[in-house]
């Protein structure tokens, strides 16, 4: 058991943090050339030449396009008009057109803007080979600077979230199985007539998971430096003070549902309803900022979302306490009171 | 040291289940009082109030004058149980358990060693032991000395033979009776008819009801019926047989013979008549005994009594 519960949390940051990434590479691309001039050459070799896109071939006929992306052989079609070529050299305009295709519909959207920026590209291109001498740039130059996560690595965003979803995972299952555990197995029965207090018999469950999923976020935060060589600007014993809160917040609640239920199937149920639903609006994957604004009031109470939050400030920005202190005190708030509440819903008679 | 139990009016159902049955009863200082019934009788429910694990429907409890209810923090320091169901920490050893049980009486398993010495030493062995490594025999010793590692003055065993094998039972009713003479009131459940005979009291359970509550000695006296005990060549078909010939006797398996229990009023010629409707049926060498009756059988008599009412 004690290795499983080390070997886990190493797997899931291997894998989640290689896996889990919105760029996309690769982009399988082709082309309906009406046209076949220079222009539409050089349009199509940009693109060619971009790492994002791997080139497929030249259809014939929408048919034919349809068909490839239908059968999953491309995900991006450009259709260039016939004249495009003399169009631009004669009326100094010219259109394609681009098909993306858009079941996935994050990843048609980046797909898309991607194309648009190679078309933009050519098209500053041409301004300045049809006018160089008048050419003296856009009027608003814009120069984005990425501040934090400066090669905008996917990596770095989500090895902190994915750190903080190990740690929450292992402690509500710990907590979550072991109290039902003994109810399943009886030696509850033997506890409940001793006259151990209510609260000494929950804290005796949650301190050692605690140390347990402590020592689990230091193993995960050596990985992230030494494989992921992610920076880890802010402090970190504030960060180990916020994650030892945030923690008694996820046994307790671990906890709650094993005093609630009876088995441990029953218990597995409801952990994983609350996890799925924590996780997935924890802001992990996708900003808060984006959700409707009924499911940010839902994420009110969503502790995980506040430790993801307060663990990227640290880890990257190195953010202080007091950059944070409004998502610290409602852990506080958070922790005592499923500490307390667990401890009420735990009785000692059936 | 030691207390004294009354019960009052008791009443526990379970949605359709009456499991205990306005049960009323008192046990005094020191006794070592049984429970016999079968599985379902309403035992362990009782003993489940008795430690205050569960609250009864309707009645009183009191131990030593403590209310089970209200003064349920006061009763679990004084009371030592041991469940039905093996309860101990199957992953922790012997000793560590033990232990662990007298920490959290605030007491120390050196403190209390004289009160367990008889049962420990039988484990003390394999005290570096995992507990699920231990034999069922085993197992039940370190739950009684868990039990006891507190020195409780209430001892409360729920079916601790089940699951047993015959010496080690024998064994464990030696320790209760020497449990006995260091002054505990001791509270034993057992569906082992037998076993009732090692009780000062015992008092017989079904479904809910208590059917009697005497000493082993007055239950057997209290018996009126003749029973014989029959034998013959040809075993299998002798129960419907008998049953088909004798419609108000009551009669069962026994061991190796059948025992009809029967209130004629001339026995003399019940024995003969049976002994010719027997051999009109084909048995041979027919062997009817009379013999004077086992507590078993006054059990197996009020049982069949209970069911008829």
């Amino acid at each position: 058991m004690l290795q499983i519960i080390f070997i886990i949390p190493v797997a899931q940051l291997l894998i989640l943090a290689y896996a889990v990434t919105f760029e996309i590479k690769n982009v399988r691309f082709i082309t309906i050339d009406h046209d076949r001039s220079t222009h539409s050459k050089k349009l199509i070799n940009k693109f060619n030449g971009s790492a994002f896109f791997e080139y497929k071939g030249n259809a014939e006929n929408y048919e034919e396009a349809e068909e490839m992306i239908i059968s999953d052989k491309a995900d991006q079609v450009l259709v260039i008009e016939p004249g495009f070529g003399k169009k631009l050299n004669t009326e100094r305009t010219g259109s394609v057109q681009v098909i993306t295709n858009a079941i996935n519909g994050n990843a048609a959207s980046l797909m898309s803007a991607y194309a648009t920026s190679i078309i933009a590209d050519y098209n500053r291109e041409i301004i300045i080979e049809q006018n160089p001498v008048n050419f003296t740039g856009l009027p608003i130059d814009t120069k984005p600077s990425f501040w934090y996560n400066p090669e905008l690595d996917y990596i770095t965003y989500m090895v902190p979230g994915i750190l903080v979803l190990l740690v929450t995972i292992i402690g509500m299952f710990l907590s979550g199985m072991n109290l039902v555990k003994e109810k399943e197995i009886g030696t509850i029965e033997q506890i409940n007539v001793t006259p151990i207090k209510k609260y000494q018999f929950i804290a005796g469950k949650l301190i050692p998971f605690w140390v347990i999923a402590n020592i689990d976020l230091a193993f995960g935060l050596v990985i992230a430096k030494l494989v992921f060589n992610i920076p880890i600007i802010g402090s970190l014993p504030l960060l180990f003070f916020v994650a030892s809160i945030y923690l008694v917040v996820i046994l307790s609640f671990g906890l709650l549902i094993s005093t609630l239920t009876n088995t441990m199937q029953q218990s597995m149920f409801i952990s994983w309803f609350f996890l799925v639903i924590f996780i997935l609006m924890s802001g992990l994957f996708t900003p808060i900022e984006s959700m409707p604004q009924w499911a940010q009031m839902i994420d009110t109470i969503n502790p995980v979302a506040y430790f993801i939050k307060i663990n990227r400030m640290i880890m990257l920005k190195g953010s202080g306490f007091m950059d944070f202190q409004r998502e610290f005190w409602i852990l506080i708030v958070y922790a005592i009171g499923m500490f307390i509440f667990s401890t009420m819903r735990y009785r000692k008679t059936a | 040291m030691s207390v004294n139990i009354n019960i009052r009016n008791i009443t526990k159902s379970f949605g359709e289940i009456q499991a205990l049955n306005n049960v009323s009863l008192d046990i005094d200082q020191g006794e070592l009082f049984g429970f016999i019934g079968p599985d379902g009788s309403g035992k362990t429910s009782l003993f489940r109030i008795l430690t205050s694990l569960l609250l009864p429907d309707t009645g009183t409890v009191s131990v030593d004058g403590l209310d089970v209810v209200k003064d349920f923090k006061k009763i679990r320091n004084i009371t030592g149980y041991m469940p039905g169901r093996f309860s101990l920490y199957a992953d922790l050893s012997v000793e560590e358990n033990l232990n662990f049980y007298a920490s959290i009486f605030n007491t120390s398993v050196k403190e209390n060693y004289d009160l367990i010495k008889d049962i420990y030493s039988h484990i003390e062995p394999f005290k570096k032991r995992k507990v699920h490594a231990l034999s069922g025999g085993m197992k039940q010793k370190l739950a009684l000395s868990c039990a006891l590692v507190h020195k409780p003055s209430l001892l409360i065993l729920d079916e601790p033979t089940t699951g047993v094998d015959a010496v080690s039972r024998m064994e464990f009713w030696e320790l209760l009776k020497k449990m006995q003479k260091i002054n505990i009131t001791i509270l034993v459940s057992t569906p082992y008819m037998d076993e009732a005979s090692l009780c000062d009291r015992v008092a017989l359970m079904q479904n809910g009801n208590l059917l009697a509550v005497n000493t082993p000695q007055q239950i057997i006296k209290q018996y009126k019926q003749q029973i014989f005990a029959v034998k013959t060549d040809n075993m299998h078909p002798l129960v419907a047989d008998l049953e088909r010939m004798n419609k108000e006797a009551l009669v069962y398996r026994f061991g190796e013979s059948i025992h009809v229990s029967s209130n004629a009023y001339d026995l003399e010629l019940f024995e003969s008549e049976l002994k010719t409707n027997l051999s009109k049926l084909n048995h041979k060498d027919i062997r009817i005994n009379k013999i004077s009756p086992l507590i078993e059988d006054c059990f197996l008599a009020l049982m069949d009594k209970n069911v008829v009412e």
